[in-house]
């Protein structure tokens, strides 16, 4: 079986004004089926475009990017629409739920994109991803009734309705206090169990220290990829890149 | 739509270093299932609707300028339809594809050129003449008509009105009802008797709290029986006959008025002639003109008539023209606050797709694709529209109901000016909702998404 995710000398370099900006600058890694990966890396490092490119919300600038086999570099906006709905479950920091609509209605939302599902099924397989988070009481509230822990358990419920083949969180705990970080990230670690592929982008190293494999990027480059129980042994890393800054560097952060 | 070789590359065409795996048919597969599928219609609909639904004053608002213009349009459509109707049921009212026959002008040597009617040269034997079958077969029934003001006197009561000198076919051509009595008869004519019968008005005036029929009134002097009273044929429209009363044509000739004599036969101003059919109108017309100028000695080298014809449908059509033309240009006007409101339709929308920039962004990242999202916002403005237009049919007919009923105007509502009316304001939401809907839909899910 090949790999879930195949990314190769990815490369994303954005034109703003007369600027190039490269914000990826050649990355590689696999990441098999069932593994549990945090990306980390600071603000500016790109880790936010490796994430839009692996989410299928961006396109890579140069290499390649094959998700569960789909050649994504390749594919155009319709079809990468379609990889998001089946093959790809979200989870944000600021959860994103529609506010109008209870719990159940907002799980059920990627499979009305999905299509060919009648309601009924729908709300049905919904129910199911909310009992899998463990919010069964809950379906009928809406986001503004319900814990910020209880929100993101919501948007990871409609993450995984479509059983997709990558649940893939970006900063899922930013916005919630310790104690219910805790909890989210017991849930993530039991959906991983359960065989979830989990990729986690994050900037905060005890967030990150849940999963069982770490790739740190610095400047648009993959610098770290070892499991996390090897992470505190190894060498820190630069904590201030020795040679790799850029000039660039500080005319995108202004750009920004 | 992107068909399946634009979408990827074949096999040949992917030159890609690294790919774990080439392109092949299992992958084509893959790519062809994910093509498929996709959010229904109406899933989308329901989507639209629900957003109406949780900002209802909003919507209410934004259908009101719909609402409004849909409803002037279906009313005024409605009442311009009904003054046309009321307008050529009044003209109809007297007699249907009638052509009216008047005397010439007089014309002198000197070219010097009198009033229409001042020659007095249509006489009893032209009448007798058009009401010969063979010569004018497309005439069914020709009316002479004798016209004439008299002084009438019934006991105290007194009142200088029209008097119409006609004979039994008055009846028949000019629609006349009676309300009581009889009619003129042929017997009348030839006997020159004193018989009158009344219109409706002068039979209230003249004899108000009895019965006409049987009394006597004197007219210019002379002694009548009322022999009948005409029906009212309501108000004073075109050509009434409420206001007049009505001899025998040869007792108005004679004895009322002393008509002239023309060629030995006593002359009077109008020949009112019907046709056998609307389609027989004109071959009618053209027989009357061959037989009076025949009559009347005329040479056929194409010189002037010394009479001239009326035809009731043009008097129709022109009226018909001018009131369809005045709905036409009020119903404009009403159109044009039906643009307005669907401007005021594309504002809000557009301010929509701005408050919701990150429901957008976030329906992408779950897999909405352009045409969704786009889909989805045109149904908004189509909703707004079409509900606004639907209740404005509601209004626009109790507006033009209420009119009818008060007798202020009359409306009659029809099919076509409300399916126009609705189609319309469904194209304005349409027209105005692209714009709005474009720009939610290529917004790019990742600025979106992070958009405050």
């Amino acid at each position: 079986m090949s790999a879930m995710i195949a990314v190769r000398n990815l490369e994303r370099t954005y034109v703003t004004g007369e600027f190039e900006v490269h914000a990826l600058r050649g990355v590689s890694f696999d990441i098999q089926r069932g593994e549990f990966v945090a990306i980390m890396g600071p603000s500016g490092s790109g880790k936010s475009t490796l994430m839009n490119l692996i989410g299928c919300l961006d396109t890579p600038t140069a290499g390649s990017y094959h998700l569960d086999g789909l050649p994504v570099e390749l594919l155009d906006p319709m079809l990468l629409a379609a990889v998001r709905n089946r093959k790809i479950g979200f989870v944000f920091q600021q959860f994103h739920l529609l506010a109008r609509n209870t719990a159940l209605e907002n799980v059920a939302l990627p499979l009305a994109y999905r299509g060919g599902i009648p309601a009924a099924e729908r709300l049905e397989r919904a129910a199911a991803a909310l009992e899998r988070v463990g919010l069964a009481d809950r379906m009928e509230h809406r986001p503004h009734e319900l814990s910020g822990g209880q929100q993101q358990r919501v948007a990871i419920a409609r993450a995984l309705v479509n059983n997709p083949a990558l649940l893939l969180a970006d900063e899922p705990t930013g916005a919630l206090d310790t104690h219910t970080s805790a909890e989210i990230m017991a849930l993530f670690n039991a959906l991983n169990r359960d065989g979830v592929t989990v990729v986690l982008i994050t900037h905060e190293p005890d967030v990150a220290r849940h999963a069982r494999r770490l790739l740190e990027i610095r400047d648009g480059l993959l610098v770290r990829d070892l499991p996390v129980e090897r992470w505190d042994s190894s060498p820190r890393g630069p904590t201030r890149p020795r040679s790799r800054r850029l000039p660039v560097r500080s005319q995108w952060r202004s750009a920004l | 739509m992107t068909t399946s070789e634009q979408s990827y590359p074949k096999p040949a065409d992917v030159s890609v270093a690294a790919a774990p795996e080439p392109i092949d048919a299992e992958l084509a597969a893959a790519l062809n299932e994910l093509e498929g599928g996709g959010i229904g219609w109406g899933e989308t609909a329901r989507f639209a609707f629900a957003t109406l639904r949780a900002n209802p004053l909003r919507t209410l608002l934004t259908a009101l300028g719909v609402l409004i213009g849909v409803a002037a349009v279906v009313a005024l459509l409605a009442i311009g339809r009904g003054s046309q109707e009321s307008i050529t049921a009044s003209i109809t009212a007297n007699g249907a594809n009638l052509l009216t026959i008047r005397s010439g002008a007089t014309n002198t040597p000197g070219g010097i050129r009198g009033a229409v009617g001042g020659a007095q040269n249509l006489t009893i034997a032209d009448a007798e003449a058009l009401a010969n079958p063979e010569a004018a077969p497309n005439v069914a029934l020709v009316s002479p008509e004798y016209m004439g003001n008299a002084q009438l006197v019934a006991g105290a009561n007194n009142l200088n009105a029209r008097v119409t000198g006609a004979t039994a076919n008055y009846a028949a051509v000019h629609n006349s009802s009676l309300a009581e009595g009889e009619f003129i008869s042929d017997e009348h004519v030839r006997t020159t008797a004193n018989v009158a019968v009344l219109g409706a008005n002068v039979a209230e005036t003249l004899f108000p709290d009895q019965s006409a029929v049987g009394q006597q009134l004197r007219v210019n002097g002379q002694s009548f029986s009322v022999i009948g009273v005409l029906e009212s044929s309501g108000g004073t429209g075109f050509g009434s006959v409420d206001d007049g009363i009505i001899v025998p044509l040869s007792t108005a000739q004679r004895k009322l008025f002393g008509a002239r004599s023309l060629r030995g036969s006593l002359t009077m101003q109008t020949v009112v002639v019907q046709a056998r059919s609307a389609e027989a109108v004109d071959g009618a017309l053209a027989e009357v003109q061959a037989v009076l100028r025949a009559e009347h000695r005329l040479p056929s080298d194409g010189s002037e008539d010394d009479f001239s014809v009326i035809n009731q449908q043009d008097i129709l059509e022109t009226v018909t023209e001018t009131t369809r033309m005045l709905t036409l240009f009020l119903a404009a006007i009403a159109a044009i606050s039906l643009l307005v409101g669907g401007i005021g339709i594309m504002n809000i929308m557009l301010v929509s797709v701005r408050e919701r920039t990150r429901e957008i962004g976030l329906r992408k990242a779950l897999g909405a694709r352009e045409g969704d999202i786009l889909r989805q916002f045109l149904f908004e403005s189509l909703a707004l529209s079409g509900v606004g237009g639907l209740v404005g049919l509601l209004i626009g007919t109790v507006i033009a109901l209420t009119l009818d009923v008060t007798g202020l105007f009359t409306a009659s509502l029809s099919w076509d000016a409300v399916l126009l009316a609705f189609g319309f304001a469904l194209t304005v939401g349409l027209f105005f909702g692209i714009a709005p809907a474009r720009s939610a839909a290529r917004l790019d899910p990742i600025v979106a998404l992070r958009y405050e």
